[in-house]
């Protein structure tokens, strides 16, 4: 059989990514819009883009998009939601975004089980900030805010976002993936359409996080960068089904 | 068309249910006194008309939905009080960007820092000079009755859609509080009776998709969209001027005064007049777009013209910049939530004129 090349899904437009080679936003980008041509929503889906590296995805998707503050995506997603709950409405959020500036916002949509979905980009890092330390730097990372490796007693320690969600009763579905391997990148469109499919069954918070390599500020090459994501990153955020309260729950979806 | 009967009612309210018959379709806020008689009672109507409340986690979480809202199309409110609108500027700066239409009521209280819960005029700056980062402007209304609060409100929606444009309601503990009689000779409008916008985010259904931003990396474009803003910004101040004149023809000295200020000045100006004292009143009913050639066209008459406000003065200086030098200004503000009676303001006015009069023999 012939290899060919996948076709472009036709919730992107026809630009071209502004991210480094390697980055894991062009990876999960392609994979959301691949769930939201796969699921028929294109027509009632609108996604909320972060201040972060993916700031431009409205030049991307090929759906209703409208910009966020930064780390207000949450709250943001929840004025759309409440105002036209036949929509489709992602927000879609780095670690920075979501896990510093917008964590209150996200915990609290979570805890209402506002009926929304979240595809959290876990890097580690301020990635268009040029490499500043994330609330979920590893420990003993170097960032330009950390220079000397983040040391738990001066800046703390990494934030597990899908562990501190889990406690909330709102938050029904919570995964935790990554995107540095073919196998690892189907798991996680797997997970974006089981948080997707949530929404559009009407039972609550879902949200993705995945893991997703930033080679540049990681100073690694892509092929090094994955394998930091399984030798190092997975060790302290466990991949896997995080949460799954949902009433009819397919956990059997393949 | 029908008049309805006066019913009496309370300032807060009149704001809600103005909300309400606009067909305002989503309130978000969080609790702060002096307003939360408003948000309660969007609370209760929101529910019994099947529409949108939260009680948000945070004031900057409340202008967020609110910005998610007006996004589809949705007439949207939010409430607040002074420390609450501050966390609210970022979110304002981005709707006034986005030209995403909304209404927002700030019930004003003394400042700065946490500062009282009493009445106060502090926030003028705040709310005429756009208030967060960036060059841009907000429509600002200061109603100075409970009839007010409700007209004001009502047409505060309108205004937003036609123009794109957040708008301000600037009141104060006292209107919020108090009760008067109203009438309303609006006729409601549900929800569902609005016309369509034609820019809203409702699904990309039969028509390409959208976008909506305030990122703009290109400063050709950034400059462009900014004097695009301007240009609208034009447009309302040419044609969205609203004041209240009281005895200002023939009059040597003109207060000028807005809000629960410009009650008490109503009472001390009457006050004058019965003296016969040429003093006259003239009440800035939109705060941005300013009334500057209203105000400057009063110069023929007037003099010297006082401004009276809850604060240390700052409509004070747009009122300096109206009369072009041609007339003298001066301020006699209150800060702190102390609301002074119009006894305590006719002798302020008396002293003036006493001395303009001294003045003018000399
Ligand atoms: C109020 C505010 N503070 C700071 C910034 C600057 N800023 C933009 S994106 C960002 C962090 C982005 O990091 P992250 O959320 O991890 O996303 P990434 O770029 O790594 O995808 C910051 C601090 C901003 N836009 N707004
Ligand atoms: S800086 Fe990192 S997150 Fe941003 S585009 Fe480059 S690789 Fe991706």
């Amino acid at each position: 059989m012939k290899k060919r090349k996948p076709a472009r899904p036709q919730t992107l437009k026809e630009a071209t990514f502004h991210y480094c080679p390697g980055c894991g936003h062009s990876v999960i980008h392609r994979l959301t819009a691949e769930v939201i041509h796969e699921l028929g929503i294109a027509d009632k889906a609108i996604g909320v883009p972060p201040a972060g590296c993916a700031v431009l995805a409205y030049f991307y998707f090929d759906i209703d998009m409208t910009e966020a503050p930064h780390g207000r995506g949450c709250a943001v997603a929840t004025g759309i939601k409440r105002a036209l709950p036949e929509s489709v409405v992602f927000s879609y959020q780095g670690d920075g975004d979501l896990a510093a500036i917008g964590t209150a916002e996200v915990i609290h949509a979570a805890n209402r089980g506002e009926n929304i979905t979240v595809i959290f980009v876990n890097n580690a890092v301020y990635g268009m900030t040029g490499g500043q330390m994330a609330p979920t730097s590893l420990l003993g990372m170097k960032t330009t805010t950390s220079p000397k490796g983040r040391d738990h007693v001066r800046e703390g320690y990494p934030v597990r976002v899908c562990e501190l969600l889990s406690s909330l009763d709102g938050a029904v579905y919570l995964e935790r993936t990554a995107v540095n391997s073919v196998k690892a990148i189907r798991k996680t469109k797997k997970a974006i359409r089981e948080a997707f499919q949530t929404q559009i069954n009407g039972e609550g918070f879902s949200l993705v996080e995945i893991l997703s390599p930033c080679p540049t500020n990681w100073k690694l090459s892509t092929v090094d960068s994955w394998k930091w994501i399984d030798d190092v990153m997975s060790k302290y955020y466990q991949i896997g089904l995080i949460k799954d309260t949902r009433k009819g729950s397919s956990k059997d979806a393949d | 068309m029908k008049t309805e009967a006066k019913r009496l009612m309370r300032g807060s309210e009149a704001i809600g249910e103005a909300a309400i018959r606009s067909g305002c379709s989503c309130y978000f806020g969080y609790p702060i006194t002096p307003q939360n008689e408003l948000t309660e009672y969007m609370a209760k109507r929101m529910l019994e008309t099947g529409r949108v409340f939260i009680q948000s986690e945070s004031e900057l979480a409340a202008i967020n939905m609110v910005l998610g809202a007006a996004a589809t199309g949705a007439r949207v409110m939010t409430s607040s009080s002074s420390p609450g609108i501050t966390l609210k500027q970022e979110g304002i700066s981005f709707l006034a960007s986005m030209e995403l239409p909304c209404v927002i009521v700030n019930v004003m209280r003394g400042g700065p820092g946490l500062g009282n819960i009493a009445p106060s005029q502090s926030d003028y700056f705040q709310a005429t000079r756009g208030g967060g980062h960036g060059d841009y402007r907000t429509i600002v209304l200061a109603p100075a009755s409970v009839q007010e609060l409700f007209d004001l409100t009502r047409d505060g929606f309108d205004l937003a859609d036609e123009y794109r444009i957040p708008v301000i309601i600037l009141a104060d503990g006292m209107l919020g509080q108090m009760m008067e009689p109203l009438v309303l000779k609006d006729t409601p409008i549900a929800p569902e009776e609005l016309p369509e916008k034609p820019w809203t985010l409702r699904g990309a259904k039969d028509r390409p998709s959208r976008f909506i931003r305030s990122l703009i990396l290109d400063v050709n474009l950034e400059e462009e969209h900014n004097w695009r803003l301007y240009r609208k910004y034009q447009r309302i101040e040419r044609r969205e001027i609203r004041f209240e004149e009281y005895f200002t023809e023939g009059a040597d000295m003109i207060v000028v005064a807005y809000g629960t200020a410009a009650r008490i000045a109503k009472a001390a100006v009457k006050k004058c007049i019965e003296k016969n004292m040429r003093v006259g009143l003239i009440r800035p009913i939109s705060l941005w777009p300013f009334p500057n050639e209203k105000i400057l066209d009063l110069t023929k008459y007037a003099g010297h013209f006082m401004c009276f406000e809850m604060s240390m003065g700052q409509m004070v200086e747009d009122v300096r910049l109206a009369v072009q030098g041609k007339a003298e200004v001066s301020i006699y503000g209150r800060p702190g939530g102390v609301v002074p009676t119009p006894a305590e303001l006719f002798r302020v006015i008396s002293r003036t004129y006493n001395k303009i009069l001294r003045e003018k023999k000399a």
